[in-house]
């Protein structure tokens, strides 16, 4: 069992200049009261890895907005001008991964996998830099793991066991990032007791999840 | 018609029962309602979900059920929500049968670019590299040229998306289709003469001694 700590504990676990992962496509299945948290403390020079940047006012754009983030790896920025204009004015060093290829990279840094072979990005400005390797024929992309110091997750149901689960499409990278940081902290809509989500219902292990964040109030 | 109307209306005709199909951002997600009565397909959108239909009525969307536009959208019944994983194993694994995708330049040899214009805008090319490479078929869905300067060119000026040369293009003006020996016509828009088509297109098309009108799909 593990109590649940305020958002503020959370936030505070989390020191500038260090690597956060987050879900949420477009914001949604984001932990918003983490990312208020984190703005409202001003934390500085994260690295923030996520399938995107949503909106300005919105899932992780409040992080830029507050001037929280140095570096950004993700398969979009287009929702977000703010990302753009930090981009362009050298703020934010922007790294864009195929979305497919950035949840398998995850997967495999949570996974004990050391890369992943993808045809992906074979062809592209993707491949620069990277080992091309011919299998039967052909041509794979050898792509790095990704592992963050933290990952912030949302969930639909927590409980006192750090059992999550996740609504429809919510869900989307909060899963698998569980599996690849040092720290995961998960925010959920209800935290309920233990045995009321049945285990064939739970997404994500509890054995996963180092804080939980308490209801809001 | 409008060109879009066109364009949709033709691309419908690709549907087969049973697909799974995969509708870009845009002009190719106006595909969705040209599904011929008694027909099954099944839409999937990479944020996570197989089986959605179109928006609830207003005050009744759910915050947590939206598309890979961030718009809301309904679940049709029998449909499934998964991760991003699971999701990318369908597109990449080839499960996904179709995608139709929005493009800004196809060469020659069938390469798609859709997702950066150098200097210009950098999106990013969120799951359209996974989709071009992984799903069986790939139909280009779009208009023939912008601003007057042909989007179907010799060799591509924009970043390509994949090395995979796709399947068909659809224009306002001609269905296109890709082949190891370059470009051919296949069909012409209604009331379009194979000479606008061509002068339209920036790369070489193989034009046979036929070329049907495209048929369009009705309401």
């Amino acid at each position: 069992m593990r109590k649940a700590i305020s958002v503020k504990e959370a936030a505070d676990l989390i020191p500038d200049g260090t690597s956060v992962m987050f879900g949420g496509f477009l914001g949604v299945g984001s932990p918003e009261r983490l990312f208020d948290a984190l703005a409202a403390r001003g934390v500085k020079r994260l690295t923030i890895i996520g399938n995107d940047t949503a909106r300005p006012g919105v899932g992780v754009g409040k992080l830029i907005d507050a001037g929280c983030v140095t570096r950004v790896i993700a398969s979009h920025i287009g929702t977000n001008p703010a990302t753009q204009k930090k981009m362009i004015a050298w703020e934010i060093d922007v790294e864009l991964v195929p979305q497919g290829t950035l949840a398998e990279r995850i997967r495999a840094g949570g996974s004990g996998l050391d890369g992943v072979l993808t045809p992906t990005g074979v062809g592209t400005t993707v491949a620069e830099d990277k080992r091309v390797l011919e299998i039967d024929g052909a041509d794979y992309l050898l792509e790095a793991p990704i592992r963050a110091d933290f990952a912030l997750l949302h969930a639909h149901e927590a409980d006192y066991f750090g059992n999550l689960t996740y609504r429809l499409t919510a869900a989307n990278f909060n899963p698998v990032m569980a599996f690849a940081a040092d720290c995961v902290i998960a925010e959920s809509d209800h935290i309920v007791p233990v045995g009321v989500i049945p285990p064939d219902a739970v997404r994500t292990p509890g054995v996963l999840v180092n804080h939980l964040v308490g209801r809001a109030c | 018609m409008d060109a879009k109307e066109v364009i949709t209306r033709r691309v419908a005709l690709e549907l087969r029962d049973g697909m799974l199909v995969n509708l870009g951002i845009g002009l190719p997600t106006l595909v969705a309602a040209y599904v011929p009565d008694g027909m099954h397909v099944a839409f999937q959108s990479e944020n996570g979900i197989i089986g959605f239909g179109a928006p609830p009525p207003q005050g009744m969307e759910d915050p947590n059920l939206t598309d890979a536009g961030g718009g809301f959208i309904s679940a049709l019944p029998g449909a499934i929500a998964f991760d991003s994983v699971t999701s990318f194993a369908l597109i990449r694994g080839g499960h996904v049968d179709m995608t139709v995708l929005g493009g800004l330049q196809v060469d020659s040899k069938g390469r798609l670019a859709n997702w950066m214009v150098p200097g210009k805008i950098v999106p990013g090319m969120g799951g359209a590299m996974d989709l071009v490479t992984g799903a069986k078929r790939v139909i280009v869905a779009m208009q023939h040229s912008a601003k007057g300067a042909p989007k179907i060119v010799e060799e591509l000026t924009l970043p390509p998306t994949a090395a995979r040369r796709v399947s068909l293009i659809v224009t306002e003006l001609a269905v296109i289709e890709p082949a190891e020996d370059g470009l051919a016509l296949r069909e012409r828009a209604p009331g379009v003469e194979i000479e606008e088509i061509v002068a339209n297109t920036g790369a070489k098309l193989s034009i046979p001694a036929h070329v049907p009108e495209m048929a369009l799909i009705a309401d």
